[in-house]
């Protein structure tokens, strides 16, 4: 089974972050994601620029409206994601609980719907 | 320089980089033949240095922007076009996009664009900082949007240009001037009936400037201006842009409001004017783009060619569909239907609800005048 990891943080706090702690989460990440290379998990992953950079697209009637935003007031937004593979969810859920962010962030684990061949 | 590196703040750096090596040097070597191409030149090679210091300090912070390799003419005027759409794309806040236009286009100071709309200084600067660093960072592209996609952008970037027009309505002829400015450049570079029918549409408008308020800052009503003293030229001009626009297939809303307002430029009186034909504009608007503003208006057209009373029965309409409670032009112009049939209790009642929502002072003078001569 293939899993979504998205993870949800404080992106203010990398804002925030002095060089040091910058590094050093940096260097967590970079651990974690050799660690799921190593292990197989690992299909792909990415880190997202913030939130202030997004645009939302909508088609209503076959006319394409792009505005500014999403602009949820939460405390914590999709900074980025893992795809993996595991066995079940439960094995999903110890990779994800391993993933830097859900230290201090969420990380929401979603199953990939996998479609029969015709 | 912003379409060559992607970035504002670059550019910025790039051009003063330039201007210094100017003051500099063409005192001693001469002004060259053409001094913009040389400034621009200038500008690219001190930036590709700064880049590549950059580089060396934070490496692979910064990807070099290929087109600095690339020779390229410049035109002027295409590149106010792409500056325009860049500051209105879509992706930007309807704050950002106005600041942007003011600032970057327009060439006000920051102060002046947070004057303009009652903000601080710093709080504008703000918004102005973050709108660039998401031109850079998500990579909006300096561009004038392909031939599929130019209708809805367009559409954005009138609506900043008309936004920027109705902030200096009553007090800021500056703003307005500066809208028209804007109005007509789109009108030259992008001969589109709905860029023509703005500018129409900003110059009818503008032309009644000196009649709309008395001396005392009241608001003067359509019926009572002092049409001789209308802008002629201005009027002509709007008018045969209006045509123009009417002409050509795509036409829209701001087209057809600028048509309602050339038949009350031509009319000699009031009285006089064309409210049949008026009141059909409004039709065609509000199937255009339905609003029930565009009903309101409607519906003072029609008590102007039916008589009050069914103007009146057409607002209430809207009232109690829970549309426009809260806009003071509804109940204004109830109070002024009611006042036209005699109907006095009741013209108070809505001048008094009017005046509870209405901010701007003219509006609220003449508001005030009504209320004390009824």
């Amino acid at each position: 089974m293939r899993y979504l990891c998205l993870i949800y943080e404080d992106e203010k706090w990398w804002e925030k972050a002095s060089k040091d702690d910058m590094q050093k989460g940096m260097a967590e990440y970079t651990a974690f994601t050799e660690s799921i290379k190593k292990s197989g998990a690992y299909v792909g992953g990415e880190a997202l620029q913030p939130t202030t950079t997004a645009a939302s697209v909508r088609v209503r009637n076959g006319k394409i409206s792009t505005t500014d935003g999403p602009y949820v007031e939460t405390k914590e937004q999709l900074g980025g994601y893992y795809l993996i593979k595991a066995k079940d969810l439960n094995d999903a859920v110890q990779v994800a609980a391993r993933i830097p962010g859900a230290r201090h962030g969420t990380v929401e684990v979603r199953p990939i719907m996998e479609f029969d061949q015709p | 320089m912003i379409r060559l590196l992607g970035d504002f703040d670059l550019a910025e750096e790039a051009l003063q980089d330039a201007f210094t090596a100017a003051v500099e040097r063409w005192p001693i070597e001469g002004t060259p033949a053409n001094p913009r191409a040389w400034l621009i030149s200038t500008g690219r090679f001190k930036t590709i240095d700064r880049l590549r210091k950059r580089r060396r300090e934070v490496p692979g912070e910064y990807d070099m922007p290929q087109e600095l390799t690339e020779s390229e003419d410049y035109d002027i005027a295409d590149d106010r076009l792409r500056l325009i759409f860049t500051c209105c794309h879509p992706a930007l806040n309807a704050d950002a996009q106005v600041a942007m236009t003011l600032r970057e286009v327009c060439g006000l100071t920051t102060e002046q664009v947070a004057a303009a709309f009652l903000t601080t200084a710093p709080t504008l600067a703000q918004r102005i900082v973050r709108a660039k660093s998401k031109i850079r960072d998500a990579r909006i592209p300096y561009e004038v949007p392909t031939r599929n996609d130019l209708p809805e952008r367009l559409a954005t970037v009138l609506h900043v240009v008309y936004l920027v027009f109705n902030q200096g309505y009553f007090t800021r002829a500056d703003l307005a001037a500066e809208a028209i400015r804007l109005g007509t450049l789109l009108a030259d570079l992008l001969p589109e009936p709905e860029a023509l029918g703005l500018l129409a549409l900003m110059l009818l408008h503008d032309a009644r400037r000196a009649t709309r308020t008395n001396t005392a800052g009241e608001l003067v009503p359509l019926e009572e201006q002092d049409r001789s003293r209308w802008n002629k030229a201005q009027i002509q001009e709007g008018v045969a842009l209006v045509e123009r626009a009417l002409t050509s297939r795509g036409f829209g809303p701001f087209a057809l409001q600028a048509a309602i307002a050339a038949l009350h430029a031509e009319a000699p009186t009031a009285a006089a004017t064309d409210w049949a034909q008026i009141a059909g504009l409004y039709d065609v608007l509000n199937r255009a783009e339905p609003s029930p503003v565009v009903e309101l208006n409607r519906a003072a057209a029609i008590a102007m060619r039916d008589g009050p009373e069914h103007g009146l029965a057409l607002i209430d309409a809207i009232l109690a569909r829970g549309h426009l409670r809260d806009y003071h032009l509804a109940h204004a112009a109830r109070a002024d239907l009611y006042r036209r049939l005699g109907r006095k209790a009741e013209a108070r009642g809505a001048y008094m609800r009017a005046l509870e929502l209405a901010i701007e002072e003219p509006e609220r003078r003449l508001l005030q005048r009504r209320l004390k001569e009824l």
